[in-house]
């Protein structure tokens, strides 16, 4: 360990005031970070990593407390100052930078002055408001926002996303703070402005080779491009700490190699071999099990870890892990654990197959209102063109992926095909069957045959309703069966997705986010539907339990020849999924053809940068992420020519601000959407 | 057919004891207030005169005892007797069934209606909502009172008058506190869910929607309840509402207004029954939203 740690955390209990005692989110947590340093912390909901974060600010709200050990700042502990010192020592010494923006920003401040704020509190009168204006100004420049004198007069809402988050960052780099805590820090964001916000991450926490920085996150590839060591938190425990290329090449504790196991990386496929998630889900802190917490899970688990909890042992230097069998781990003991005999289901028919879906034109604009000036001026009214223009077509079997960021049309373009959405133009058929764009005007029979998965586990079953009334219905309904079949069914339905048929007497509330992702998946397949769109339907889960739906999703597939189209943001779920990728960009098709075709050269810019975005972990080596300049322009001011010239890195000149891309084909069904031609996107991306 | 499922949806519900348990843990959580713990008590108290008043009143609402006017409390009439010579005690308790009987019936129909109103436009949506809502705010602009006074004015008193009156003012509000958690829930991916199976609107309002609106409306139901109680008790003080000789509080405190230096005690009685109740209700109404909405 380099010199003086500037952080120490010593045996850190936390826990929140419940009802009937105290539930310590964090137990019994020792960690350190050396200046200059970056700490990685990851773990999956209710792991314990933003009650740590909080705990190391102390700032832990009414109801949360240190219960026991020590946070050191600098030598100091945190837990014995008073109000004011621990103020003194939050505007000068440790900053964080929260996961919502929006949230952490007052809306009734101008951007500028919130900065200056900070730097005024942080300076305890050594600088005139004047200063700290000009010295916010500094800052906002530091974080590379583009107009900073524009940001710093304008109020939150008018910033998107990713520019908040770099005022945010630009507050918190102020007087040269010993200790960074970013909690979750792009979560929020799209996938292009994450890997814009990571590059800036990385230039401004180690500035000065001096500050330290604890980087709270779900998302193991980002915790391995960023930090050099990396702890892993699980139900409020370390469990295994080490340097980030050692702990995700060779993990020791079968909780991090079950997160490593889970993640869907690229050459990965479905077809060639399941993922291997984690069974179960990580328990509540009122019913935490007896011995090693992760036991209940765990693959390797015996007796003795059961009834004991594992000592913290060093297998190196600088490692450290809590788990009796981690040299068998290390030997590689749980390569087939957890397999289940899974039969990897073959290729499926190729993309030459009969069509159960094709889409021709699909348009779907929203009209805006406007207002009583505009219509006065006798302005033509504006519309926002959410998808324009596209062409699809599925064959039996398939899985189409449908990859976009937010704003890209990707989920209207679904709702469109379910009829929630009505569309304004183009046509849908499936099979042959003509679709109506309204849900009331189609005809039962069409029903039955096209179902959806929403992206909100939360949402998408009724709090009010126990899980066999709400796979009941849809049996009775669609599968026109009576009452009494339809309750018989349900048990094979709850099977078919792995869930004990007592589940039908319970209610949502009592289900974790990945239970409740399974039941809104069979009540999805319940009627035997032809074609199932998939909204997101992993994002809102853990990787643990992602894998374990994605598994699922597969086998439903393999089983019923049911056709998948998977609308994510998220190209590692869609290179392990899906046969067929389309890429959407504000409303249209940018790039489209089988997968392997598709995220090989030649790409798209637009596909490339996502693709460049995408986590790897060791031993694969790392990308270098393509950061796309600004944002996605709101669909209500469309860019001219090629959507995409406004960001593209590649762009040739004005030909792209001024005519649309041709359609290029790349052979096989795979069209790219460019200016470009194909040979030399090859050659730049090949060197690249 | 909607009706159908409606009832359906409730019935299910009791027996399976509604969604995790919330509504025997909501009548334990009353019990285990003090405050709400007191408020039940009381109307539980007012319930069980007005279901056994005749049986628990000394005499009858109308009995004019010879020589026996002005009387203060006593053994013989615990809360004395008024300038005719009636027992106060017995008017009081005999006038529960009364104004529970209007005040409830009242309410019974402005819930029914505003909840039906308040389902089925607020998920329609459009210019049907916006007319319905926009002419139920204009309704509301006018001082309940005021409206109340206006159109007895128009339809003369009379119970079904008063009746009438309950329904008119309190329907919108009912049909707004609806409405409000038909527009948080209808988005829901459950909804759309249920819309993509071809579900009738009777099925998506009653099973799906009215589950998510019944905590929020049974506290809603509860202190429209105490306002139609209080809204009986001044129209009959006002002299517009239940007529005489009936043995209503309202009008009792208005016959008794010119003689409560000879006899307050027929003045405070039904007063204070209406305040009790009236308390009574909203505590229990507090409890009820504190309890269901954990």
């Amino acid at each position: 360990m380099r010199g003086v740690s500037i952080l120490e955390i010593d045996n850190l209990t936390v826990g929140y005031r419940g009802a009937d005692g105290w539930r310590d989110a964090v137990r019994d947590v020792t960690l350190r970070v050396a200046p200059g340093e970056r700490l990685g912390v990851v773990g999956e909901s209710g792991s314990g990593k933003s009650t740590l974060a909080l705990a190391t600010l102390r700032f832990l709200g009414a109801g949360g407390a240190i219960r026991a050990g020590a946070v050191r700042l600098r030598g100091v502990d945190l837990a014995t100052l008073s109000p004011g010192a621990l103020r003194a020592v939050w505007a000068r010494d440790v900053r964080l930078v929260p996961q919502n923006p929006l949230a952490a920003l007052n809306p009734s401040l101008r951007v500028g002055d919130q900065v200056a704020e900070a730097i005024l509190q942080g300076a305890e009168g050594l600088l005139t408001p004047a200063e700290a204006r000009r010295q916010a100004l500094d800052l906002l420049r530091l974080v590379r926002l583009a107009d900073p004198e524009r940001v710093a007069r304008g109020y939150p809402h008018e910033l998107s996303g990713g520019m908040q988050q770099r005022a945010l960052i630009a507050m918190a780099l102020h007087g040269d703070p010993a200790l960074l805590i970013l909690d979750e820090p792009t979560t929020s964001l799209d996938v292009t402005t994450e890997a814009a916000i990571l590059a800036l991450l990385a230039e401004v926490t180690n500035r000065s080779g001096e500050r330290a920085t604890l980087f709270i996150s779900h998302n193991l590839g980002i915790v391995a491009r960023m930090c050099d060591r990396a702890a892993v938190l699980y139900a409020g425990e370390l469990v295994e700490t080490g340097p980030t290329a050692a702990l995700f090449a060779t993990p020791l504790h079968p909780y991090t190699a079950g997160l490593i196991d889970s993640l869907p990386r690229p050459g990965m496929r479905h077809t060639l071999r399941p993922l291997r998630p984690i069974p179960g889900a990580i328990p509540r802190l009122d019913s935490l099990p007896r011995g090693c917490v992760f036991h209940p899970r765990c693959p390797l688990a015996l007796d003795r870890c059961r009834a004991e909890r594992p000592p913290l042992e060093a297998p190196a230097p600088d490692r450290q892990v809590r788990c009796f069998r981690w040299r068998e781990v290390e030997r590689g003991a749980l390569a087939g654990a957890g397999e289940d005999g899974a039969v990897p289901p073959s290729e499926p028919s190729s993309s030459a197959a009969e069509p159960v879906l094709s889409l021709s034109g699909v348009e779907k604009v929203f009209p805006l209102r406007r207002s009583l000036a505009e219509r006065l001026a006798r302005r033509p009214p504006r519309a926002v063109r959410a998808v324009d223009g596209v062409d699809l077509r599925l064959g039996r079997g398939r899985t189409l992926g449908v990859v976009g960021e937010s704003g890209s049309g990707k989920t209207t373009l679904a709702r469109c095909v379910v009829g929630l959405e009505e569309r304004t133009g183009g046509a849908i058929s499936l099979v042959d069957v003509p679709l109506a764009p309204g849900l009331e005007q189609r005809a039962p029979a069409v029903l039955r045959r096209i179902q959806m998965v929403f992206q909100n586990p939360q949402e998408a079953l009724n709090p009010y309703l126990t899980v066999g009334e709400a796979l009941r219905r849809p049996l009775m309904r669609l599968g026109r069966l009576t009452r009494a079949e339809a309750d018989r069914r349900v048990a094979r339905l709850l099977d078919a997705v792995k869930l004990d048929p007592g589940y039908a007497a319970r209610y949502p509330g009592q289900l974790s986010g990945g239970e409740r992702q399974r039941v809104a998946i069979a009540r999805a397949f319940a009627a035997e539907p032809d074609l199932v769109l998939l909204d997101e339907a992993v994002s809102a889960l853990d990787v643990s339990v992602q894998a374990a739906v994605l598994n699922l999703l597969s086998e439903l597939r393999r089983r019923h020849g049911t056709t998948y189209l998977f609308i994510t943001h998220d190209l590692g779920v869609v290179s392990y999924l899906a046969d067929d990728v389309a890429v959407v960009y504000l409303g249209q098709v940018l790039e489209e053809g089988p997968v392997e075709a598709v995220l090989r050269p030649p790409l798209h810019p637009y596909t490339e940068a996502l693709l460049s975005a995408l986590p790897t972990l060791p031993p694969d080596p790392p990308r270098a992420p393509i950061a796309l300049e600004g944002e996605i322009p709101a669909p209500s001011a469309m860019p001219s020519g090629c959507r995409f010239h406004t960001r593209c890195p590649r762009a040739l000149g004005p030909i792209c601000a001024q005519e649309e891309p041709p359609w290029r084909d790349a052979g096989n069904g795979h069209r790219i959407k460019c200016h470009i031609p194909l040979e030399d996107l090859s050659t730049m991306q090949g060197s690249g | 057919m909607a009706l159908d499922s409606v009832e359906r949806g409730i019935g299910d519900r009791v027996v399976t004891g509604g969604a995790p348990g919330a509504w025997r843990g909501a009548l334990r959580a009353i019990w285990g207030r003090p405050t709400s713990a007191l408020g039940a008590t009381i109307v539980l108290l007012f319930v069980a005169l007005a279901l056994f008043g005749p049986l628990i009143a000394p005499y009858r609402a109308t009995d004019q005892l010879p020589g026996a006017r002005w009387l203060p409390p006593s053994r013989e009439h615990f809360f004395g007797t008024d300038r005719l010579g009636r027992d106060v005690f017995s008017r009081v308790v005999l006038g529960t069934r009364d104004i529970f009987a209007l005040a409830g019936a009242g309410t019974l129909v402005a819930v029914t209606l505003g909840t039906g109103v308040g389902l089925v436009t607020a998920y329609r949506g459009g210019w049907v909502e916006e007319l319905t809502f926009r002419s139920f705010d204009g309704l509301l602009a006018i001082p309940a009172l005021l409206l109340a006074l206006m159109l007895l004015g128009t339809v003369g008193p009379s119970r079904q008058s008063v009746l009438l009156v309950i329904v008119l003012v309190y329907t919108p509000i009912v049909a707004r506190v609806v409405r409000s958690v038909v527009l948080a829930v209808k988005p829901r991916g459950f909804i759309e869910a249920a819309r993509m199976r071809g579900e009738t609107l009777g099925y998506i309002l009653g099973r799906e929607i009215l589950p998510s609106v019944l905590p929020a409306l049974t506290v809603e139901a509860a202190l429209r309840f105490s306002y139609a109680i209080f809204l009986v008790a001044s129209l009959g003080f006002l002299g517009v509402g239940v007529q005489p000789p009936a043995p209503d509080w309202g009008l009792m405190v208005l016959e008794a207004r010119n003689d409560v230096a000879l006899a307050p005690w027929s003045l405070y009685f039904p007063a204070g029954a209406i305040a009790l109740l009236v308390v009574g209700i909203n505590l229990l109404a507090d409890g009820l939203r504190r309890a269901l909405q954990q």
